[in-house]
C-alpha cells in the first residue's frame, strides 16, 4: 500500500520534474506524449501518475496531499526515494504544472507508462542555468531511461504549459536549501517511518480504490533447468520474487544472487529487487532466471554447501555456453568434478560409455574430453559431492573470465573492445587480450551520458591530473546499464555497506540509483551468523541426496501473537555452545581470497567515510562531448528537432586521495547488521560479554515489517521467528517484543 | 593429470619441470645471427663452452631430462629455443617467429615436443608473429611483449590457446624482446632492470594484474632475466648471470635466502642478444602416458 511519505515524494518528484520540463521544454511536451507510444517499454517507470495523485500536486500542505493521493500506485516507493524529496511539497511550484498533471492523468491513467524515448530538446536549455540544466538532465534521463531509474517521473513530460523559466529557477533555489537542511535530520528514521505509516494509509485507501490483489503470473527459471511458478501481487517488487525464489530454494546466503530479466537476451538486465516488477519488465508472463550476480572470489569462504551447489550451477552454465572460456584440460577436469558431484564415485558398471552423454562440459564437446573427464572422473575416487563441489569451485574461480560481466564497446578511436566488470575493477579487451585495467580504487568517477561511458582516473605519479576516459556503447540503454552494474560491482566488493541513498546536493542532480542491497562484506557478516544444520538439497540429474549434508530445516514455530508491525526477538545462549562466529571482521574488505587486490589494503579505510552520511566530493571536470550529433527521432508530428542534452549520470566512489588512507578498516559498528528486503527490515544486534570467564553471546534483532494490507501478521511473526531459530539453534529465544504502531510516530526508532 | 589444480593453484607450480628442450649453436651463428649491435664478434669456442655448461647445469645439478636438437646451420639463431614455443602445463604453442629467417626452427622443435605428447598448437596464420621471448608466464597469466617480434595477432593467438589465463600486452619499446629485461624469479617474484623502459613495463604489467607481484629490481636490465625453477628434491633454484658480468646485480640475487642460486655466465651469446632463458624450453610431464 502506498504510504504517505510515497505518495508525498511521488508527488514532489512530478512537480520538480515539471519545473524541469515548464522551463526547458515548453511547448514541445505535447510531441513527448506522442513519442510515448513508440517506446518500447511501455510498462515502465513514470507510474506515479495515477490518477488521484494529480491534482494535489501544486498545493504546498502536506496533509493534502495526503489525503488526496492515496493512489494505487506507486506502493511502497517512498522508501526507496531518498528523504529530502519528502519534505519538497511545500515548494511545489503550482499554477500550469497543475494543470498540466490532470491533463496527464486523463491521459495516461493508472496502468499506463508515460516513459519518452530520447527526444529532442528545444535549444532553451542551452541558455539555463548550471541548476536549471541539471534538471533539465535529471529529465532527459527519466525519459531516455529504460525503465530501471527510481525518480521518474510521467506527468512532466506530456504537460504542455510553457513556464517561464526564471521563475522556476528561483524557486528551485529555495527549494534546494531546504532540502540540504531537512535531509540530515531525516535520514537515517526513513524507513521505520514509512512502516509506521503504513496503516494509516491502508485504511484511506480501502476508502478509495477498492481492495483487489490482482496477481499475475511469474515464472523463474532456476540454476538446475526447473521452473518455477509464482502468482505475484500486480506491484509486487522485485525482492518479494526473489526472496520467494531464495525461499523456494532454501537459499540463505543469497546476495550473490539475482534474477535476470529474460527478455534481453544477448546482455543479461538485473531485476531491480528495489523496485517493482511491472516497471521493468514489459511482456507476460512475467520470465526470469534466477543466476549468480556477484560471483564470490573465494567460493571456500561461503558458509554454506548449498550456496556453492548453486554457484557450481551457474559456473557450469557459464562454461558449457562459453561464457567462461577454458582450456581443454581445465574443461576435462571441471567435468570430471562434475560428474563426481553428481553420480558420485566412477562405477565401471553402472557407468557405461553413455554415461557421460548427458552432461555438456564445453561448447563444443569432443569424444576425446569425454574420455579424459572419465579418465579424470575414475581418480576422484571417494569424494563427496560437496568436497567435489569445492574442488570443482577452487579450478574455476582462477579462470581468468571468473566473474567478469563483459560489455561490448568502442573505444575513443572506434575499435571495438569489450568492457569486463569484476570485483577488483574494470577490465578493457580487445579480442581476448587484456589492454587496460583499472582498479576500483583507481576510479574516481564513474558516469554515462546518451551511450558513452566515462571513468575518471586518479593520477599516476606521473601525471598530474586525472585524466577521463571515455567508451562509446552502443546505445544509451547499454551505457547505463554498464554503469549499474559498475556501481553494484563496486558498492558489493569495495564497499563496508552500501551507500546511503545519493542525498543530492543541487548541483549533483544524478541517478539516484545505488546498490541498495548487502555488500559482500556484510553478506559475509550475516552468512557468518548462519548457523542452521546444513539444509538437504537434491542435485540436478542424480537426485542423490548430498552425502556430507546431513540434518533438515527447523520446522515452524507457532506463536499466537497477533497484530505486530515491530517486534524484537532476543536470542541468548543456550547449551555451552557459544556463538562466536566471527563477527565484526574488521573492515574485511580485502577480501581474504587469493586474489590481491591492488592497493586495497590502503585503500580500505577510505570506504568508511561513506558511513559519515558525508556525500563524497570529488571535484570533477565536465567532460563536453564534441560531437553534437543530433538526434532525429521520428516523431508522428512535426517537432523542431534539435540537440539533446542528456544528463550525466555518475557515481562518485567514496574513495579520496590515497592520503586517506590508514591501517585496516574497522566496522564502523562491527555488530550490527541490517538487511532489508521490501517487507522487513532486520537489524541485528550482537553484543558479547564475558563474564567470569563464561562468555555470553546475545542477539537482539528488531525486525520491521513493512505493513501490507495482505500481511498475515500471526505469520509473519511466526516466520520471524522460525528464522531466528534456524539461524541460530543452539541458541533460545528469551524474549519476544512486540509493537504495534498506528500512528505515524516522526522520532520512532 | 596437471590441471589448474596442481600448477596453476596460486602460481605453485611456477617453474616445475621434468625435461628441457636446448639446441646446439650452428657455426653461422658468429656471422650471420640478428643482433641488434653489431660490434662484438663471437667467439665460438667460447660460446660453445658457455652453453654447454648451460646445459650440464640443467642435466647433471638439476636432473632434468634433457632433450638436445642437433644444430642447423642453416638457421644461425637456432640455439635460442626459448622463441618457438611456449609451453603452457599440457599444452606447446608452435610459435611463428617475428624474424622470417628463424621461421623453419619450429620444425625440430616441434618433432620433439610431440614426443613428449605435449598438446601442439601451431600458430599458422599468416599475420601473426610471436616470439616466445616475449612471453612472460607468471604462474597466474600471461604478459606478452608487443615488440618488432611479436605482434597483436600473435599475443591473440596465445590468448585462444591458453583460455584458463588472462593475457595482457605490454608495449616493448627499446629492447628486443620483453624478457630482454625481466622475469619470473619465484612463485611471486618478478625480476626487474632498472632501465627506465624496464621500468615502465612493469608498472604497465602491475596495472594489468589483479595480482601483487613482488618485484626484484637488479641494476642491471640483462641480469634481470634468470630462470627459476621449483625441482622436488632442490626446491628454488635460480639460474642468475655471472658476478663477473654483471657483479651488483649478483649481489642482488645474492639476498635470496631461500633460493639455490647458480651462476651462469654467458657472455657470448649475450652479443646476439642471447639471454639465460632464449636457451632453454622446459617442460613439466608429471605422467607419461
Amino acid at each position: 500500500m502506498t504510504t504517505e511519505i510515497g505518495s508525498e515524494t511521488e508527488v514532489k518528484k512530478e512537480s520538480e520534474q515539471l519545473e524541469a520540463n515548464t522551463a526547458q521544454e515548453g511547448t514541445e511536451e505535447a510531441t513527448e506524449s506522442q513519442i510515448q507510444p513508440d517506446l518500447d517499454n511501455p510498462v515502465s517507470e513514470k507510474v506515479q501518475s495515477s490518477p488521484s495523485s494529480q491534482a494535489p500536486v501544486s498545493q504546498s500542505s502536506p496533509t493534502s496531499h495526503k489525503k488526496e493521493k492515496e493512489p494505487s500506485e506507486g506502493k511502497g516507493i517512498s522508501r526507496f526515494i531518498p528523504p529530502w524529496l519528502k519534505k519538497q511539497k511545500s515548494y511545489t511550484v503550482a499554477g500550469p504544472k497543475d494543470e498540466a498533471k490532470k491533463r496527464e492523468q486523463t491521459s495516461t491513467g493508472e496502468e499506463c507508462a508515460t516513459e519518452v524515448g530520447e527526444h529532442p530538446l528545444p535549444e532553451a536549455a542551452a541558455e539555463s542555468k548550471g541548476n536549471l540544466e541539471e534538471a533539465t538532465q535529471n529529465q532527459q534521463e527519466v525519459k531516455a531511461d529504460d525503465q530501471e531509474e527510481k525518480h521518474s517521473v510521467s506527468s512532466a513530460e506530456t504537460q504542455p504549459a510553457k513556464e517561464d523559466s526564471k521563475d522556476i529557477e528561483v524557486e528551485k533555489v529555495s527549494e534546494e536549501k531546504e532540502e540540504k537542511e531537512e535531509k540530515g535530520e531525516e535520514g537515517e528514521k526513513r524507513e521505520t517511518k514509512e512502516v509506521q505509516t503504513t496503516d494509516l494509509k491502508m485504511e484511506k485507501v480501502s476508502q478509495k480504490t477498492p481492495k483487489k490483489i490482482k496477481t499475475l503470473p511469474c515464472k523463474v527459471m532456476l540454476l538446475d533447468g526447473t521452473e518455477y511458478s509464482y502468482d505475484l501481487e500486480k506491484r509486487a517488487k522485485g525482492q518479494v520474487l526473489f526472496d520467494k525464489v531464495c525461499e523456494q530454494l532454501n537459499l540463505l546466503e543469497k546476495d550473490y544472487f539475482g534474477l535476470v530479466l529474460q527478455e534481453n537476451s544477448e546482455q543479461k538486465s538485473w531485476l531491480d529487487p528495489a523496485k517493482e516488477i511491472k516497471r521493468q519488465i514489459r511482456n507476460l508472463p512475467w520470465l526470469f532466471t534466477f543466476n549468480v550476480k556477484f560471483y564470490p572470489p573465494d567460493p571456500s569462504q561461503l558458509t554454506e554447501d548449498i550456496t556453492r551447489y548453486f554457484l557450481c550451477l551457474q559456473l557450469r552454465q557459464d562454461i558449457a555456453s562459453g561464457h567462461l572460456p577454458c582450456s581443454f584440460v581445465t574443461h576435462s577436469l571441471l567435468g570430471s568434478y562434475t560428474l563426481q558431484a553428481e553420480l558420485g564415485d566412477y562405477d565401471p558398471e553402472e557407468h557405461n560409455n553413455d554415461y557421460i552423454s548427458e552432461f555438456q562440459f564445453a561448447p563444443n564437446q569432443t569424444k576425446e574430453m569425454e574420455e579424459k573427464v572419465v579418465e579424470l572422473h575414475k581418480t576422484h575416487r571417494g569424494l563427496t559431492p560437496a568436497q567435489a563441489d569445492s574442488q570443482f569451485l577452487e579450478n574455476a574461480k582462477r579462470l581468468s573470465m571468473y566473474g567478469v560481466d563483459l560489455h561490448h564497446a568502442k573505444d575513443s578511436e572506434g575499435v571495438d573492445i569489450m568492457l569486463g566488470v569484476c570485483a577488483n575493477g574494470l577490465l578493457i579487451y580487445k579480442d581476448r587480450l587484456r589492454i587496460n585495467r583499472f582498479a576500483w580504487p583507481k576510479i574516481l568517477k564513474i558516469s554515462y551520458k546518451r551511450s558513452n561511458f566515462y571513468i575518471k582516473v586518479r593520477p599516476t605519479e606521473q601525471e598530474q591530473f586525472e585524466s577521463t576516459i571515455g567508451f562509446k556503447l552502443p546505445n544509451h540503454r547499454a551505457a547505463k546499464r554498464l554503469w549499474k552494474v559498475c556501481v553494484e560491482h563496486h558498492t558489493f566488493y569495495r564497499l563496508v555497506s552500501p551507500e546511503q541513498p545519493l542525498k543530492a546536493t543541487f548541483l549533483t542532480l544524478g541517478s539516484k540509483f545505488r546498490y541498495s542491497g548487502r555488500t559482500q562484506a556484510q553478506t559475509r557478516q550475516a552468512s557468518s551468523l548462519i548457523d542452521r544444520p546444513a539444509p538437504y538439497f537434491e542435485r540436478t540429474s542424480s537426485k542423490r541426496i548430498s552425502r556430507s549434508l546431513d540434518g533438515a530445516p527447523v520446522g515452524i514455530t507457532k506463536s499466537d501473537q497477533s497484530l505486530l508491525k515491530d517486534f524484537a526477538v532476543t536470542v541468548g545462549p543456550a547449551g555451552d555452545k557459544i556463538y562466536d562466529s566471527e563477527i565484526g571482521g574488521h573492515g574485511k574488505l580485502k577480501d581474504g581470497d587469493g586474489r590481491d587486490e591492488d592497493g586495497s589494503l590502503t585503500k580500505t579505510p577510505q570506504l568508511e567515510l561513506t558511513q559519515d552520511g558525508k556525500p563524497p566530493v570529488v571535484k570533477t571536470e565536465m567532460v563536453t562531448i564534441s560531437d553534437a550529433t543530433k538526434r532525429t527521432e521520428i516523431s508522428t508530428k512535426e517537432v523542431p528537432i534539435v540537440q539533446t542534452e542528456t544528463k550525466t549520470i555518475t557515481y562518485e566512489s567514496p574513495q579520496f586521495d590515497g592520503s586517506a588512507g590508514g591501517d585496516a578498516g574497522v566496522l564502523l559498528s562491527a555488530q550490527t547488521i541490517t538487511s532489508e528486503s521490501v517487507s522487513t527490515t532486520t537489524t541485528t544486534h550482537i553484543t558479547k560479554t564475558v563474564k567470569g570467564g563464561v562468555s555470553e553471546t546475545r542477539i537482539e534483532k528488531r525486525i520491521v515489517i513493512t505493513g501490507d494490507a495482505d500481511i498475515d501478521h500471526d505469520q509473519a511473526l511466526a516466520q520471524a521467528i522460525k528464522e531466528a531459530k534456524e539461524q541460530h539453534p543452539d541458541m533460545s529465544v528469551t524474549r519476544v517484543v512486540v509493537h504495534k504502531e498506528t500512528e505515524l510516530a516522526e522520532e520512532d526508532e | 593429470m596437471a590441471g589448474l589444480s596442481s600448477s596453476g593453484s596460486s602460481a605453485g607450480g611456477l617453474g616445475r619441470c621434468s625435461h628441457a628442450v636446448v639446441r646446439a649453436l650452428p657455426e653461422s651463428l658468429c656471422r650471420q645471427a640478428l643482433r641488434r649491435e653489431k660490434d662484438s664478434e663471437v667467439d665460438f669456442a667460447r660460446a660453445e663452452r658457455e652453453h654447454q655448461l648451460y646445459v650440464g647445469v640443467l642435466k647433471s645439478k638439476l636432473g632434468l631430462q634433457v632433450l638436445e636438437l642437433p644444430p642447423d646451420e642453416s638457421l644461425p639463431d637456432c640455439v635460442f629455443v626459448e622463441d618457438v614455443t611456449v609451453v603452457c602445463e599440457e599444452t606447446a604453442l608452435i610459435t611463428r617467429p617475428g624474424a622470417p629467417s628463424r621461421r623453419k626452427e619450429v620444425e625440430a622443435m616441434k618433432r620433439a615436443l610431440e614426443s613428449l605428447n605435449l598438446n601442439i598448437v601451431e600458430m599458422t596464420d599468416e599475420n601473426a608473429t610471436l616470439d616466445g621471448g616475449d612471453v612472460l608466464f607468471t604462474g597466474r597469466e600471461f604478459f606478452v611483449g608487443l615488440s618488432k617480434r611479436t605482434n597483436q595477432r600473435g599475443a591473440e593467438i596465445l590468448a585462444d590457446t591458453f583460455k584458463d589465463y588472462a593475457v595482457s600486452t605490454v608495449p616493448v619499446y627499446d629492447s628486443l624482446h620483453l624478457k630482454s629485461f625481466c622475469s619470473m624469479a619465484g612463485p611471486n617474484l618478478i625480476a626487474i632492470g632498472s632501465s627506465e623502459a624496464a621500468q615502465k613495463a612493469l608498472k604497465t604489467m602491475q596495472q594489468m594484474s589483479d595480482h601483487r607481484y613482488d618485484k626484484l629490481t637488479v641494476p642491471d636490465d640483462a641480469a634481470a632475466n634468470c630462470i627459476y625453477l621449483n625441482i622436488p628434491s632442490k626446491g628454488h633454484v635460480l639460474l642468475h648471470r655471472a658476478p663477473e658480468e654483471y657483479p651488483e646485480s649478483a649481489k642482488v640475487f645474492e639476498k635470496l635466502k631461500d633460493h639455490m642460486l647458480i651462476p651462469i655466465a654467458s657472455t657470448e651469446l649475450a652479443k646476439v642478444d642471447g639471454a639465460l632463458t632464449c636457451c632453454s624450453v622446459f617442460i613439466n610431464k608429471t605422467s607419461e602416458l
